[in-house]
């Protein structure tokens, strides 16, 4: 038979009851979110189960959404089960002011450097990785610059005039 | 259907079939030629220059395609591009560089000996490109003194060709003085480099 | 008379050296480095630094309008623009719903195929000059050069090419176009073959290359690994198939599939993978031959709301003239919602994440890029090897600066 939402969902719920909630199909794609401490468990489930057995994680990226307080940072998986063809997004919501999340590379060797960008990118720290520093960016850099706060370009540049680019002068909290 | 064409449309004929570089100015005689010493070195040393292609991204790609059969750089003399700084003369930087990169690239320049050029090539590396980010060295003229630029994104291999012309009129009509004048001393001292 | 040097505390045969391939190095693949500790020439250990060409895509991405991030997607992998262009465009399509027509899906695969064969030229021909033979390349870039032209007669620029629109293309594929395109189906086949004799069966070639960074199928999963470095290890997962877009549905082509995941492997399922595009470049221009009368002048869908209109109808028509006006400023708004889309790009699954809060930029639009995923392999890949091996596997492994920072 072949694995559909339906499924996914029945059995997940039938695992995780009450604490898997936020069942959405935007597009086709199963979504759903649980509280951050219950990440590992879910994905081992998603893994070991054998009729679920989604075992490829196809990406983790963050997104920031300043206005849910209490949940502000949300780190989104999208898992793929390559049998059945079907792909999954499932999602964490965190607390900017502790944002800790356990890391899936034990898992999947793949998250090493998902995380990695993850953390450099909006912050979140991943408990359990092995080398949680800054990949992209320049490593002494202090600030998170995709949240939301930050401006894209570099304010201290002097050969760019804002005003012909029809940019009003940003003033975030900008830490240089 | 194709836009007609508006420029180069009548065929000038050639004025000798065959056309020369003309010899540099000078006094010629029963088997000798006296001329200027900066003439005869410039001449020698605008047709060998040896680029170090600091290739970093898309721009790379361009100068692959240039050094590939179709738009040969070789004829210009840079049949040899070397990718260590301690044997090149120009230094051509393609590509964006990040504010990571920077140190690096400064340190390439620094390890190059005298008499260097550098050749900014597209627009990341003129100016920043259309990445005005806060990660993005907005023009490597911020961290090196820059001889041609040559705008595009990616500049096609035919403008590069352009701009490593206006490089060997650079280097020929540089007076042998010119890197220990007071000068060139100024313009090193504005980036900080001794 | 000699001093008799002392070595530090420690075994003396675990010493090791320390070496930096540096972010520049001469095989011009991009800005990488790596710090290996050599016991010899054997590599014990290698750790890998990225971000040298950080540019921020995906910020930069949250501040422009649909049109203006086409233009980003072109500089990811630049050396197969035209399909990162395309890829975007899809993922648009799904958001808003926009279904294009048959011309439109046929003429999208001819260039997706012939960019796939432009970045596995770069990728074939730079594991030969690694390995010292550099007559390949300069041959090979003889067409490259000629998959730019066709470029040029579409979109006008030959590398970073900002191809098309959300529902199709901006001009029909001119006389010209398709002249070019049959120029190429009748020689490339020549030269590829004359390349394949080069290397496949090169006693030296394949000395260096055979046994050289294997990796096992469940490694390969595990890693996130897809695209030629995958089926090389033996999994035959490709987003062409699995997912059809772009109705792939109706052609006919095999997926190579390797064994050992060594880059021997990686060269030849790439080499054979050019095989099967031409196949499908074949395929898909006779069914755009078979559109007669209206049907052929057909080159974009009916979304007046997002397709830019034809320049000459926004010099003489006043709806054209609002809706290039709205869409360029951005008062086009796109629907609320999240959606994930993904290509078979020249390395892999290339995804789109792009979540939209109906304004005119994204929300936030996260890039899915292949190279990043696999590269964190190549400690793994390269452990045991020789410093010459390392080289090698970096070049197979085909690793584009651009699409690895964003």
């Amino acid at each position: 038979m072949a694995l559909t939402n339906e499924i996914i969902r029945h059995k997940l719920i039938e695992k995780f009851g009450e604490e898997v909630t936020g069942f959405e199909e935007p597009y086709g794609m199963l979504s759903f979110t649980s509280d951050k401490n219950l990440n590992l468990k879910l994905l081992q489930f998603l893994y070991d189960e054998p009729s679920l057995g989604f075992r490829f994680l196809t990406d983790l990226c963050a997104v920031h959404y300043p206005n849910n307080t209490g949940k502000e940072l949300a780190v989104v998986y999208h898992l793929h089960n390559l049998r059945e063809n079907v792909r999954l997004r499932y999602k964490v919501f965190t607390d900017i002011a502790k944002p800790d999340v356990f890391s899936a590379y034990a898992l999947f060797s793949a998250a090493n450097w998902m995380e990695r960008e993850t953390f450099d990118f909006f912050g979140v720290n991943f408990v359990g990785h092995p080398n949680l520093k800054r990949i992209l960016n320049v490593e002494e850099m202090e600030y998170f610059p995709l949240r939301k706060e930050y401006p894209l370009e570099d304010q201290k540049r002097i050969d760019k005039d804002d005003e012909m680019f029809g940019r009003e002068g940003e003033t975030q909290a900008y830490i240089k | 259907m194709a836009r007609p064409v508006q420029y180069n449309i009548t065929n000038k004929p050639l004025e000798k079939p065959i056309s020369i570089v003309s010899a540099p100015e000078g006094y010629m005689g029963e088997g000798f030629f006296a001329s200027k010493l900066s003439d005869v070195v410039g001449l020698a040393r605008k047709n060998s220059i040896w680029p170090l292609p600091f290739a970093t991204s898309c721009c790379g790609i361009e100068f692959m395609a240039l050094m590939a059969s179709h738009y040969d750089l070789a004829r210009f003399g840079s049949e040899r591009v070397s990718f260590t700084p301690r044997q090149c003369d120009l230094l051509m930087v393609m590509g964006t560089i990040a504010k990571k990169m920077a140190p690096v690239v400064k340190q390439v320049y620094l390890q190059m000996a005298e008499p260097r050029w550098v050749l900014a090539m597209g627009a990341c590396a003129s100016s920043g490109g259309i990445f005005d980010t806060y990660s993005v060295l907005q023009g490597i003229d911020q961290i090196i003194p820059v001889d041609v630029y040559v705008p595009g994104c990616p500049p096609r291999p035919e403008a590069v060709i352009d701009g490593f012309m206006r490089i060997q009129e650079l280097v020929e009509h540089e007076s042998l003085r010119r890197r220990n004048s007071d000068r060139y001393k100024e313009l090193m001292e504005t980036y900080g480099i001794q | 008379m000699s001093e008799h040097v002392t070595l530090p505390e420690g075994n003396v045969e675990k010493q090791t050296t320390t070496i930096n391939i540096g972010p520049t190095h001469p095989a011009t693949h991009g800005v990488f480095q790596n710090i290996v500790e050599l016991d010899g020439e054997t590599i014990v250990s290698a750790e890998q630094t990225v971000g040298y060409i950080h540019r921020a895509f995906e910020k930069i991405a949250e501040h422009r309008t649909p049109y203006q991030i086409t233009t980003l997607t072109d500089r990811l992998n630049y050396c197969s623009a035209p399909l990162n262009n395309i890829g975007w465009h899809i993922a648009c399509e799904k958001l808003l719903g926009i279904k294009t027509p048959k011309r439109v899906d046929y003429l999208r695969v001819i260039i997706m195929e012939l960019s796939r064969i432009s970045d596995h030229l770069i990728c074939n021909s730079i594991v030969g000059v690694d390995s010292g033979a550099f007559s390949g390349f300069l041959y090979v870039m003889q067409y490259r050069e000629l998959i730019y032209e066709i470029y040029e007669e579409i979109c006008g620029s030959r590398l970073t090419t900002n191809m098309g629109r959300i529902g199709g293309f901006e001009r029909n594929f001119t006389a010209q176009a398709f002249e070019k395109l049959e120029k190429f189906i009748k020689e490339w086949p020549v030269v590829l073959k004359e390349f394949d004799e080069l290397f496949n069966r090169n006693r030296i070639f394949m000395d260096r290359t055979i046994g050289v960074g294997p990796i096992s199928a469940e490694r390969a999963l595990n890693y996130g690994f897809t695209g030629p470095n995958l089926r090389a290890a033996g999994v035959d997962y490709d987003v062409r198939l699995h997912s059809p877009y772009s109705s792939y549905e109706d052609f006919q082509f095999t997926v190579p599939v390797g064994s050992t995941g060594d880059c021997y492997d990686r060269y030849l399922v790439r080499d054979q993978e050019m095989w099967q595009s031409l196949e499908i470049i074949k395929q898909a221009y006779k069914k755009v031959q078979e559109f007669k009368g209206a049907e052929a002048e057909v080159y974009h869908a009916d979304v007046p709301d997002f397709y830019l209109p034809d320049k000459k109808d926004v010099y003489t028509k006043m709806e054209a003239l609002i809706y290039h006006f709205k869409i360029i400023m951005g008062e086009t708004k796109m629907p609320v919602g999240e959606v994930y889309s993904s290509i078979e790009a020249a390395n892999g699954e290339l995804g789109f994440y792009l979540i939209s809060d109906g304004g005119r930029s994204p929300y936030r639009l996260h890039f899915r890029r292949p190279c990043f995923i696999y590269y964190q392999a190549y400690s793994e890949l390269t452990k045991g090897g020789l410093l010459s091996d390392a080289i090698i596997t970096m070049s197979s492994l085909n690793l584009i600066a651009g699409e690895l920072d964003a």
